[in-house]
Protein backbone atom coordinates (compact mmCIF):
# COMPACT_ATOMS: atom_id res chain seq x y z
CA UNK A 1 0.00 0.00 0.00
CA UNK A 2 1.43 3.26 -0.72
CA UNK A 3 1.55 5.79 1.73
CA UNK A 4 -0.48 8.75 2.31
CA UNK A 5 -1.80 12.23 4.42
CA UNK A 6 -4.87 11.54 5.95
CA UNK A 7 -7.45 14.41 7.22
CA UNK A 8 -11.15 14.76 8.14
CA UNK A 9 -13.23 17.41 6.40
CA UNK A 10 -15.40 18.77 9.04
CA UNK A 11 -18.04 20.14 6.69
CA UNK A 12 -18.69 20.74 3.07
CA UNK A 13 -17.10 23.99 2.93
CA UNK A 14 -13.68 22.59 4.72
CA UNK A 15 -13.76 19.52 2.12
CA UNK A 16 -13.87 21.73 -0.56
CA UNK A 17 -11.14 24.24 0.93
CA UNK A 18 -9.16 21.10 1.53
CA UNK A 19 -8.97 19.81 -2.30
CA UNK A 20 -8.92 22.71 -3.82
CA UNK A 21 -5.01 23.95 -5.21
CA UNK A 22 -4.05 19.94 -3.88
CA UNK A 23 -4.32 18.23 -6.96
CA UNK A 24 -2.28 15.19 -5.49
CA UNK A 25 -5.56 14.75 -2.57
CA UNK A 26 -8.69 12.66 -3.69
CA UNK A 27 -11.93 12.51 -1.54
CA UNK A 28 -12.98 9.25 0.73
CA UNK A 29 -16.27 8.14 1.54
CA UNK A 30 -16.93 4.61 1.53
CA UNK A 31 -13.82 3.62 -0.09
CA UNK A 32 -14.89 0.46 -1.91
CA UNK A 33 -13.21 1.26 -5.61
CA UNK A 34 -10.87 4.05 -4.41
CA UNK A 35 -8.87 1.72 -1.84
CA UNK A 36 -9.15 -1.60 -4.11
CA UNK A 37 -7.29 1.09 -6.63
CA UNK A 38 -4.96 2.58 -4.69
CA UNK A 39 -3.75 -1.43 -3.75
CA UNK A 40 -2.90 -1.64 -7.27
CA UNK A 41 -1.38 1.48 -7.31
CA UNK A 42 -3.79 2.57 -10.13
CA UNK A 43 -4.50 5.08 -7.52
CA UNK A 44 -1.86 7.25 -5.96
CA UNK A 45 -2.94 10.18 -3.72
CA UNK A 46 -0.48 11.86 -1.42
CA UNK A 47 -3.45 12.94 0.67
CA UNK A 48 -6.86 11.02 1.22
CA UNK A 49 -9.92 13.82 2.83
CA UNK A 50 -12.09 12.17 4.55
CA UNK A 51 -15.68 12.84 4.14
CA UNK A 52 -17.49 10.54 6.29
CA UNK A 53 -18.73 12.86 8.84
CA UNK A 54 -20.41 15.13 6.53
CA UNK A 55 -23.98 16.13 6.90
CA UNK A 56 -25.09 15.05 3.25
CA UNK A 57 -26.82 11.31 4.89
CA UNK A 58 -30.48 12.38 4.37
CA UNK A 59 -33.18 11.73 1.65
CA UNK A 60 -35.40 14.84 1.40
CA UNK A 61 -38.71 15.19 -0.37
CA UNK A 62 -38.12 18.39 -3.00
CA UNK A 63 -40.66 21.09 -3.18
CA UNK A 64 -41.81 19.99 -6.60
CA UNK A 65 -42.45 16.42 -5.76
CA UNK A 66 -39.49 14.21 -5.77
CA UNK A 67 -36.49 12.99 -3.88
CA UNK A 68 -32.98 14.82 -2.66
CA UNK A 69 -30.30 12.10 -2.34
CA UNK A 70 -27.66 13.28 0.02
CA UNK A 71 -24.52 11.93 -1.65
CA UNK A 72 -23.03 10.25 1.35
CA UNK A 73 -26.06 7.69 1.48
CA UNK A 74 -25.49 4.54 1.48
CA UNK A 75 -26.33 2.03 -0.91
CA UNK A 76 -28.14 -0.48 1.12
CA UNK A 77 -29.99 2.20 3.14
CA UNK A 78 -30.53 3.73 -0.65
CA UNK A 79 -31.91 0.72 -1.55
CA UNK A 80 -34.23 -0.29 1.19
CA UNK A 81 -35.46 3.55 1.83
CA UNK A 82 -39.12 3.08 1.99
CA UNK A 83 -39.72 6.26 -0.57
CA UNK A 84 -37.30 4.93 -3.25
CA UNK A 85 -38.90 1.47 -2.74
CA UNK A 86 -42.52 2.72 -3.68
CA UNK A 87 -42.11 5.68 -5.87
CA UNK A 88 -38.86 4.80 -7.52
CA UNK A 89 -38.19 1.17 -7.82
CA UNK A 90 -36.31 0.82 -10.83
CA UNK A 91 -33.65 2.77 -8.85
CA UNK A 92 -33.73 0.48 -5.56
CA UNK A 93 -34.20 -2.83 -8.04
CA UNK A 94 -31.06 -1.51 -9.87
CA UNK A 95 -28.70 -0.62 -5.87
CA UNK A 96 -29.89 -4.16 -5.09
CA UNK A 97 -28.42 -6.04 -8.54
CA UNK A 98 -24.99 -4.36 -7.86
CA UNK A 99 -22.09 -5.49 -5.99
CA UNK A 100 -22.44 -7.49 -2.55
CA UNK A 101 -24.58 -6.35 0.85
CA UNK A 102 -20.94 -5.76 2.30
CA UNK A 103 -19.86 -3.47 -0.20
CA UNK A 104 -23.54 -1.77 -0.78
CA UNK A 105 -22.82 -0.78 3.49
CA UNK A 106 -20.36 1.08 2.67
CA UNK A 107 -21.00 2.76 -1.04
CA UNK A 108 -22.24 6.40 -1.90
CA UNK A 109 -24.77 7.19 -3.59
CA UNK A 110 -21.85 9.90 -4.66
CA UNK A 111 -19.42 7.61 -4.57
CA UNK A 112 -21.61 5.22 -6.95
CA UNK A 113 -21.40 7.68 -9.57
CA UNK A 114 -17.62 8.00 -9.38
CA UNK A 115 -16.73 4.83 -9.97
CA UNK A 116 -13.63 3.65 -12.54
CA UNK A 117 -14.10 1.32 -15.22
CA UNK A 118 -13.14 -2.65 -13.89
CA UNK A 119 -11.23 -3.42 -17.44
CA UNK A 120 -8.82 -5.52 -16.32
CA UNK A 121 -5.83 -3.43 -18.53
CA UNK A 122 -6.51 -0.56 -16.38
CA UNK A 123 -5.96 -2.42 -12.99
CA UNK A 124 -3.05 -4.03 -14.14
CA UNK A 125 -0.73 -1.18 -14.18
CA UNK A 126 2.01 -3.27 -16.67
CA UNK A 127 0.06 -2.77 -19.44
CA UNK A 128 -0.95 -0.13 -21.99
CA UNK A 129 -3.73 2.12 -20.64
CA UNK A 130 -4.95 5.46 -21.75
CA UNK A 131 -7.33 5.51 -19.06
CA UNK A 132 -4.75 5.16 -16.94
CA UNK A 133 -1.75 6.65 -18.51
CA UNK A 134 -2.82 8.79 -21.78
CA UNK A 135 -1.17 8.10 -24.99
CA UNK A 136 0.17 5.02 -23.68
CA UNK A 137 -2.48 3.17 -26.32
CA UNK A 138 -5.49 0.83 -25.63
CA UNK A 139 -4.46 -2.82 -24.45
CA UNK A 140 -8.08 -3.99 -24.65
CA UNK A 141 -8.72 -3.16 -28.35
CA UNK A 142 -6.85 -6.22 -30.08
CA UNK A 143 -6.53 -7.85 -26.62
CA UNK A 144 -9.24 -9.38 -24.06
CA UNK A 145 -12.12 -7.83 -24.43
CA UNK A 146 -14.79 -9.88 -23.47
CA UNK A 147 -16.76 -7.82 -21.27
CA UNK A 148 -16.13 -4.37 -22.79
CA UNK A 149 -17.86 -1.72 -25.12
CA UNK A 150 -19.63 -2.17 -28.20
CA UNK A 151 -21.46 1.62 -28.29
CA UNK A 152 -19.55 4.82 -28.06
CA UNK A 153 -16.03 3.71 -28.10
CA UNK A 154 -13.49 5.53 -29.83
CA UNK A 155 -9.93 4.31 -30.70
CA UNK A 156 -8.14 5.32 -27.27
CA UNK A 157 -10.84 3.67 -25.16
CA UNK A 158 -13.17 0.79 -24.94
CA UNK A 159 -14.04 0.40 -21.32
CA UNK A 160 -17.05 0.64 -20.04
CA UNK A 161 -19.12 2.33 -16.98
CA UNK A 162 -19.90 -0.40 -14.20
CA UNK A 163 -22.73 0.91 -11.99
CA UNK A 164 -25.86 -0.44 -12.05
CA UNK A 165 -27.15 2.23 -10.42
CA UNK A 166 -26.68 4.67 -13.04
CA UNK A 167 -28.37 3.37 -15.48
CA UNK A 168 -31.40 3.83 -13.55
CA UNK A 169 -30.39 7.10 -12.72
CA UNK A 170 -30.05 8.08 -16.16
CA UNK A 171 -33.82 7.19 -17.37
CA UNK A 172 -35.01 9.03 -14.00
CA UNK A 173 -33.62 12.02 -15.15
CA UNK A 174 -31.49 12.98 -11.97
CA UNK A 175 -29.50 15.53 -11.61
CA UNK A 176 -26.00 15.64 -9.94
CA UNK A 177 -25.68 18.54 -7.68
CA UNK A 178 -22.12 19.66 -6.92
CA UNK A 179 -20.25 22.07 -4.99
CA UNK A 180 -16.72 23.48 -5.53
CA UNK A 181 -15.02 26.49 -5.22
CA UNK A 182 -16.63 28.54 -8.02
CA UNK A 183 -19.96 27.72 -6.58
CA UNK A 184 -22.86 25.41 -6.66
CA UNK A 185 -23.91 24.12 -10.13
CA UNK A 186 -26.29 21.14 -11.07
CA UNK A 187 -25.60 18.38 -14.14
CA UNK A 188 -28.02 16.80 -15.93
CA UNK A 189 -27.33 13.19 -15.40
CA UNK A 190 -26.82 12.33 -19.65
CA UNK A 191 -23.97 15.12 -19.26
CA UNK A 192 -22.28 13.90 -16.18
CA UNK A 193 -20.41 10.51 -17.70
CA UNK A 194 -18.67 10.83 -20.87
CA UNK A 195 -17.92 8.74 -24.06
CA UNK A 196 -13.92 7.87 -24.04
CA UNK A 197 -13.02 10.44 -26.92
CA UNK A 198 -9.66 11.01 -26.92
CA UNK A 199 -9.75 11.85 -23.22
CA UNK A 200 -10.81 8.80 -21.52
CA UNK A 201 -8.89 9.59 -18.39
CA UNK A 202 -11.80 12.01 -17.92
CA UNK A 203 -14.78 9.94 -16.69
CA UNK A 204 -17.00 12.56 -15.64
CA UNK A 205 -17.25 16.48 -16.33
CA UNK A 206 -17.14 16.91 -12.87
CA UNK A 207 -14.50 19.27 -12.71
CA UNK A 208 -10.88 19.35 -10.46
CA UNK A 209 -11.93 20.44 -6.80
CA UNK A 210 -15.87 19.58 -7.02
CA UNK A 211 -17.68 17.38 -4.64
CA UNK A 212 -21.14 15.93 -5.41
CA UNK A 213 -23.53 16.69 -2.66
CA UNK A 214 -26.47 15.19 -3.86
CA UNK A 215 -28.70 13.55 -6.67
CA UNK A 216 -32.23 14.62 -7.12
CA UNK A 217 -34.51 12.88 -8.39
CA UNK A 218 -37.84 14.24 -10.18
CA UNK A 219 -41.18 13.70 -9.57
CA UNK A 220 -41.79 10.79 -12.42
CA UNK A 221 -40.58 7.10 -11.08
CA UNK A 222 -42.61 5.26 -13.33
CA UNK A 223 -43.33 2.70 -10.27
CA UNK A 224 -46.20 1.19 -12.00
CA UNK A 225 -44.29 -0.16 -15.16
CA UNK A 226 -40.94 -1.12 -14.72
CA UNK A 227 -37.58 -3.18 -14.83
CA UNK A 228 -34.20 -3.55 -14.33
CA UNK A 229 -33.04 -6.72 -15.82
CA UNK A 230 -28.78 -7.39 -15.69
CA UNK A 231 -27.40 -10.08 -17.66
CA UNK A 232 -24.41 -11.59 -16.31
CA UNK A 233 -21.93 -14.63 -15.77
CA UNK A 234 -23.12 -15.79 -12.45
CA UNK A 235 -26.63 -15.03 -10.75
CA UNK A 236 -25.15 -12.43 -8.28
CA UNK A 237 -22.09 -10.50 -7.60
CA UNK A 238 -20.42 -10.21 -10.78
CA UNK A 239 -20.77 -6.74 -12.99
CA UNK A 240 -23.14 -7.05 -15.67
CA UNK A 241 -22.44 -8.32 -19.41
CA UNK A 242 -25.86 -5.83 -20.37
CA UNK A 243 -28.14 -4.94 -18.44
CA UNK A 244 -31.35 -2.69 -19.08
CA UNK A 245 -33.23 -0.12 -17.04
CA UNK A 246 -36.74 0.34 -18.15
CA UNK A 247 -39.79 2.89 -17.52
CA UNK A 248 -43.11 3.04 -19.22
CA UNK A 249 -46.27 5.06 -19.03
CA UNK A 250 -49.00 3.31 -20.73
CA UNK A 251 -52.32 4.26 -21.51
CA UNK A 252 -54.08 0.23 -21.81
CA UNK A 253 -51.60 -1.05 -24.25
CA UNK A 254 -50.16 2.20 -25.75
CA UNK A 255 -47.03 3.49 -24.76
CA UNK A 256 -47.29 7.06 -23.69
CA UNK A 257 -43.83 7.35 -22.70
CA UNK A 258 -41.05 5.46 -22.79
CA UNK A 259 -37.55 5.36 -21.01
CA UNK A 260 -34.95 3.06 -21.43
CA UNK A 261 -31.16 3.02 -21.25
CA UNK A 262 -28.51 -0.24 -21.38
CA UNK A 263 -25.83 -0.87 -18.39
CA UNK A 264 -22.56 -2.77 -19.09
CA UNK A 265 -21.99 -1.55 -23.23
CA UNK A 266 -20.95 1.91 -22.96
CA UNK A 267 -18.06 4.24 -21.35
CA UNK A 268 -21.80 5.49 -19.95
CA UNK A 269 -25.45 4.48 -19.11
CA UNK A 270 -27.07 3.94 -22.95
CA UNK A 271 -30.09 6.39 -24.17
CA UNK A 272 -31.31 7.40 -27.08
CA UNK A 273 -34.16 9.90 -26.91
CA UNK A 274 -34.49 8.80 -31.00
CA UNK A 275 -34.90 4.94 -29.71
CA UNK A 276 -37.70 6.17 -26.86
CA UNK A 277 -39.46 8.17 -29.34
CA UNK A 278 -40.41 5.09 -31.52
CA UNK A 279 -42.20 3.52 -28.61
CA UNK A 280 -44.57 6.69 -28.26
CA UNK A 281 -48.09 6.20 -29.24
CA UNK A 282 -47.37 2.35 -30.26
CA UNK A 283 -49.32 -0.96 -29.03
CA UNK A 284 -46.84 -2.60 -26.01
CA UNK A 285 -45.34 -5.36 -27.59
CA UNK A 286 -42.64 -7.65 -28.87
CA UNK A 287 -42.61 -5.76 -32.29
CA UNK A 288 -42.48 -2.24 -31.52
CA UNK A 289 -39.69 -2.94 -28.42
CA UNK A 290 -37.88 -4.78 -31.45
CA UNK A 291 -37.90 -1.98 -33.73
CA UNK A 292 -36.55 0.21 -30.75
CA UNK A 293 -34.36 -1.94 -29.51
CA UNK A 294 -32.69 -1.75 -33.15
CA UNK A 295 -32.39 2.31 -32.83
CA UNK A 296 -30.69 1.78 -29.73
CA UNK A 297 -28.51 -0.35 -31.02
CA UNK A 298 -28.10 0.77 -34.55
CA UNK A 299 -24.15 1.74 -34.19
CA UNK A 300 -23.50 -1.05 -31.46
CA UNK A 301 -20.10 -2.64 -33.05
CA UNK A 302 -18.16 -5.64 -31.46
CA UNK A 303 -14.66 -6.41 -31.14
CA UNK A 304 -12.86 -9.71 -31.36
CA UNK A 305 -14.93 -11.21 -27.96
CA UNK A 306 -17.94 -9.23 -27.61
CA UNK A 307 -19.71 -8.79 -30.65
CA UNK A 308 -22.08 -11.69 -28.36
CA UNK A 309 -23.53 -8.46 -26.82
CA UNK A 310 -25.10 -6.90 -29.52
CA UNK A 311 -27.81 -9.57 -29.65
CA UNK A 312 -27.89 -10.09 -25.61
CA UNK A 313 -28.46 -6.65 -25.44
CA UNK A 314 -31.23 -6.62 -27.91
CA UNK A 315 -33.14 -9.08 -26.40
CA UNK A 316 -32.26 -7.79 -22.33
CA UNK A 317 -33.90 -4.52 -23.84
CA UNK A 318 -36.99 -6.49 -25.16
CA UNK A 319 -37.42 -9.04 -22.29
CA UNK A 320 -36.97 -6.15 -19.55
CA UNK A 321 -39.63 -3.82 -22.31
CA UNK A 322 -41.77 -6.88 -22.21
CA UNK A 323 -41.39 -7.40 -18.02
CA UNK A 324 -42.68 -3.81 -17.40
CA UNK A 325 -45.64 -3.48 -19.76
CA UNK A 326 -46.86 -6.63 -18.11
CA UNK A 327 -46.26 -4.72 -14.89
CA UNK A 328 -43.96 -8.17 -13.61
CA UNK A 329 -40.64 -6.26 -13.08
CA UNK A 330 -37.50 -8.41 -12.52
CA UNK A 331 -36.86 -10.00 -9.33
CA UNK A 332 -33.20 -9.60 -7.62
CA UNK A 333 -33.40 -12.38 -5.22
CA UNK A 334 -35.03 -14.80 -8.04
CA UNK A 335 -33.14 -14.74 -10.26
CA UNK A 336 -35.79 -16.43 -13.10
CA UNK A 337 -36.28 -14.36 -15.81
CA UNK A 338 -39.67 -13.99 -16.80
CA UNK B 1 -11.22 24.58 10.93
CA UNK B 2 -9.80 21.29 9.39
CA UNK B 3 -8.16 18.94 11.65
CA UNK B 4 -4.76 17.70 9.80
CA UNK B 5 -2.50 14.89 10.83
CA UNK B 6 0.93 14.13 10.50
CA UNK B 7 1.14 10.69 7.65
CA UNK B 8 2.17 8.55 10.96
CA UNK B 9 1.15 7.03 14.59
CA UNK B 10 -2.48 8.75 14.42
CA UNK B 11 -4.70 8.15 17.41
CA UNK B 12 -7.40 6.04 16.79
CA UNK B 13 -10.15 4.90 19.51
CA UNK B 14 -12.47 1.90 18.58
CA UNK B 15 -14.56 -0.47 20.55
CA UNK B 16 -13.67 -3.93 19.82
CA UNK B 17 -15.74 -6.73 20.86
CA UNK B 18 -16.93 -4.30 23.55
CA UNK B 19 -13.65 -3.48 24.63
CA UNK B 20 -12.16 0.54 24.35
CA UNK B 21 -9.15 0.32 22.78
CA UNK B 22 -6.62 3.01 21.87
CA UNK B 23 -4.64 2.75 18.86
CA UNK B 24 -1.62 4.22 17.60
CA UNK B 25 -2.42 3.19 13.48
CA UNK B 26 -0.78 4.32 10.09
CA UNK B 27 -3.56 6.23 7.95
CA UNK B 28 -2.98 3.37 5.31
CA UNK B 29 -3.60 0.65 6.90
CA UNK B 30 -6.70 -1.42 6.45
CA UNK B 31 -9.30 -2.06 9.09
CA UNK B 32 -8.55 -6.11 8.36
CA UNK B 33 -4.78 -5.81 9.51
CA UNK B 34 -5.17 -3.83 12.69
CA UNK B 35 -7.64 -6.46 13.25
CA UNK B 36 -4.93 -9.16 12.84
CA UNK B 37 -1.56 -7.22 13.25
CA UNK B 38 -1.95 -5.12 16.01
CA UNK B 39 -4.88 -6.30 18.12
CA UNK B 40 -4.02 -10.00 17.38
CA UNK B 41 -7.78 -10.82 16.46
CA UNK B 42 -6.78 -13.29 13.70
CA UNK B 43 -10.05 -15.29 13.70
CA UNK B 44 -11.11 -12.10 10.96
CA UNK B 45 -9.51 -13.49 7.45
CA UNK B 46 -7.50 -12.57 4.63
CA UNK B 47 -8.56 -14.31 1.94
CA UNK B 48 -8.38 -11.73 -2.15
CA UNK B 49 -7.76 -8.74 -0.37
CA UNK B 50 -9.90 -6.99 -2.98
CA UNK B 51 -13.79 -7.00 -1.72
CA UNK B 52 -14.15 -9.89 -3.56
CA UNK B 53 -14.41 -13.13 -1.26
CA UNK B 54 -16.06 -11.51 2.08
CA UNK B 55 -13.44 -13.75 3.94
CA UNK B 56 -12.94 -10.31 5.71
CA UNK B 57 -16.16 -9.25 6.67
CA UNK B 58 -16.91 -7.66 10.14
CA UNK B 59 -20.11 -5.72 11.61
CA UNK B 60 -18.92 -2.11 12.11
CA UNK B 61 -21.44 -0.25 14.16
CA UNK B 62 -23.79 -3.47 13.70
CA UNK B 63 -23.51 -3.61 9.69
CA UNK B 64 -21.56 -5.93 8.02
CA UNK B 65 -18.88 -4.78 5.67
CA UNK B 66 -15.42 -5.63 4.13
CA UNK B 67 -12.63 -5.04 6.80
CA UNK B 68 -10.11 -4.88 3.64
CA UNK B 69 -11.53 -2.40 1.49
CA UNK B 70 -11.27 0.23 4.42
CA UNK B 71 -8.71 1.77 6.65
CA UNK B 72 -8.54 1.41 10.06
CA UNK B 73 -8.16 5.44 10.88
CA UNK B 74 -11.82 6.36 8.96
CA UNK B 75 -13.18 5.15 11.91
CA UNK B 76 -12.17 6.27 15.30
CA UNK B 77 -15.49 6.20 17.79
CA UNK B 78 -16.97 3.00 15.96
CA UNK B 79 -17.91 -0.32 17.71
CA UNK B 80 -16.52 -3.77 15.81
CA UNK B 81 -17.96 -6.90 16.29
CA UNK B 82 -15.70 -9.62 14.63
CA UNK B 83 -15.73 -13.51 15.18
CA UNK B 84 -13.99 -13.67 18.48
CA UNK B 85 -17.05 -11.24 19.83
CA UNK B 86 -20.04 -13.08 19.07
CA UNK B 87 -20.00 -15.55 21.43
CA UNK B 88 -21.72 -14.60 24.85
CA UNK B 89 -19.55 -15.63 28.41
CA UNK B 90 -18.41 -19.03 26.68
CA UNK B 91 -21.93 -19.84 24.87
CA UNK B 92 -21.63 -19.86 21.28
CA UNK B 93 -23.75 -18.04 19.30
CA UNK B 94 -26.72 -19.04 17.52
CA UNK B 95 -24.97 -19.02 14.07
CA UNK B 96 -21.98 -20.63 15.33
CA UNK B 97 -23.93 -23.32 16.84
CA UNK B 98 -25.63 -23.69 13.84
CA UNK B 99 -22.86 -23.79 11.36
CA UNK B 100 -21.71 -26.61 13.43
CA UNK B 101 -25.17 -28.36 13.59
CA UNK B 102 -25.11 -28.42 9.66
CA UNK B 103 -21.49 -28.73 8.90
CA UNK B 104 -21.58 -25.76 7.27
CA UNK B 105 -17.64 -25.80 6.14
CA UNK B 106 -15.34 -27.89 5.31
CA UNK B 107 -11.75 -25.89 4.95
CA UNK B 108 -13.32 -23.29 7.19
CA UNK B 109 -11.29 -20.40 6.03
CA UNK B 110 -14.49 -18.85 4.82
CA UNK B 111 -16.25 -19.15 7.78
CA UNK B 112 -15.72 -16.16 10.30
CA UNK B 113 -16.62 -13.82 7.59
CA UNK B 114 -19.80 -16.10 6.90
CA UNK B 115 -20.59 -16.29 10.37
CA UNK B 116 -19.91 -12.12 10.74
CA UNK B 117 -21.93 -11.86 7.82
CA UNK B 118 -24.83 -13.70 8.49
CA UNK B 119 -25.17 -11.98 11.88
CA UNK B 120 -25.29 -8.90 9.68
CA UNK B 121 -27.99 -10.46 7.49
CA UNK B 122 -29.83 -11.10 10.49
CA UNK B 123 -30.25 -7.89 11.74
CA UNK B 124 -31.20 -6.26 8.36
CA UNK B 125 -33.95 -8.47 8.55
CA UNK B 126 -34.34 -8.31 4.58
CA UNK B 127 -33.82 -12.02 3.94
CA UNK B 128 -36.53 -14.37 4.56
CA UNK B 129 -36.72 -17.20 1.59
CA UNK B 130 -33.81 -19.59 1.05
CA UNK B 131 -33.31 -17.67 -2.14
CA UNK B 132 -33.36 -14.26 -0.68
CA UNK B 133 -30.39 -15.77 2.00
CA UNK B 134 -28.41 -17.07 -0.94
CA UNK B 135 -28.65 -13.43 -2.77
CA UNK B 136 -28.09 -11.32 0.86
CA UNK B 137 -25.24 -13.96 1.24
CA UNK B 138 -23.31 -13.80 -2.30
CA UNK B 139 -20.69 -11.75 -1.03
CA UNK B 140 -19.17 -14.49 0.86
CA UNK B 141 -17.16 -16.95 -0.99
CA UNK B 142 -16.52 -20.58 -0.19
CA UNK B 143 -14.72 -22.45 -2.57
CA UNK B 144 -15.38 -25.62 -0.89
CA UNK B 145 -18.72 -24.60 -1.90
CA UNK B 146 -20.38 -25.48 1.51
CA UNK B 147 -23.70 -22.88 0.36
CA UNK B 148 -26.05 -25.62 1.04
CA UNK B 149 -25.30 -26.01 4.44
CA UNK B 150 -24.56 -22.59 5.06
CA UNK B 151 -27.83 -21.76 3.94
CA UNK B 152 -29.45 -24.16 6.33
CA UNK B 153 -27.15 -23.17 9.36
CA UNK B 154 -28.97 -19.37 8.56
CA UNK B 155 -31.91 -20.52 8.62
CA UNK B 156 -32.02 -22.52 11.80
CA UNK B 157 -30.39 -19.74 13.72
CA UNK B 158 -32.40 -17.18 11.93
CA UNK B 159 -35.58 -19.35 13.94
CA UNK B 160 -33.90 -18.74 16.57
CA UNK B 161 -33.20 -15.45 16.73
Amino acid sequence: MIEFQYARATDVADAVRQIAGNPGAKLVAGGTNLIDLMKMEVERPAKLIDITRLPLKQVEDTPGGGLRIGALVRNSDLAYHAPIEQRYPVLASAIKSGASQQLRNMATTGGNLLQRTRCAYFYDTTTPCNKRTPGSGCSAIGGHNRMHAILGTSDACIAVHPSDMCVALAILEAKVHVTGASGDRSIAFADFHRLPGDTPQRDTNLDAGEIITAVELPPKGFARNYSYLKIRDRLSYAFALVSAAVGLELDGDTIKEARFALGGVAHKPWRDPRAEAALQGQPANAATFARAADVLLRDARGYEHNSFKIDLARRCLVRALTQAARGTPQSQSSKKIA
Amino acid sequence: MSESFTPVGMPLTITINGVRRSLSVDPWVTLLDVLREQLELTGTKKGCDQGQCGACTVLIDGRRVNSCLTFAVMYDGAEITTVEGLAVNGALHPLQQAFIDHDAFQCGYCTPGQICSAAGLIAEGKAKTAEEIRELMSGNICRCGAYTNIVAAIQQAMGRS
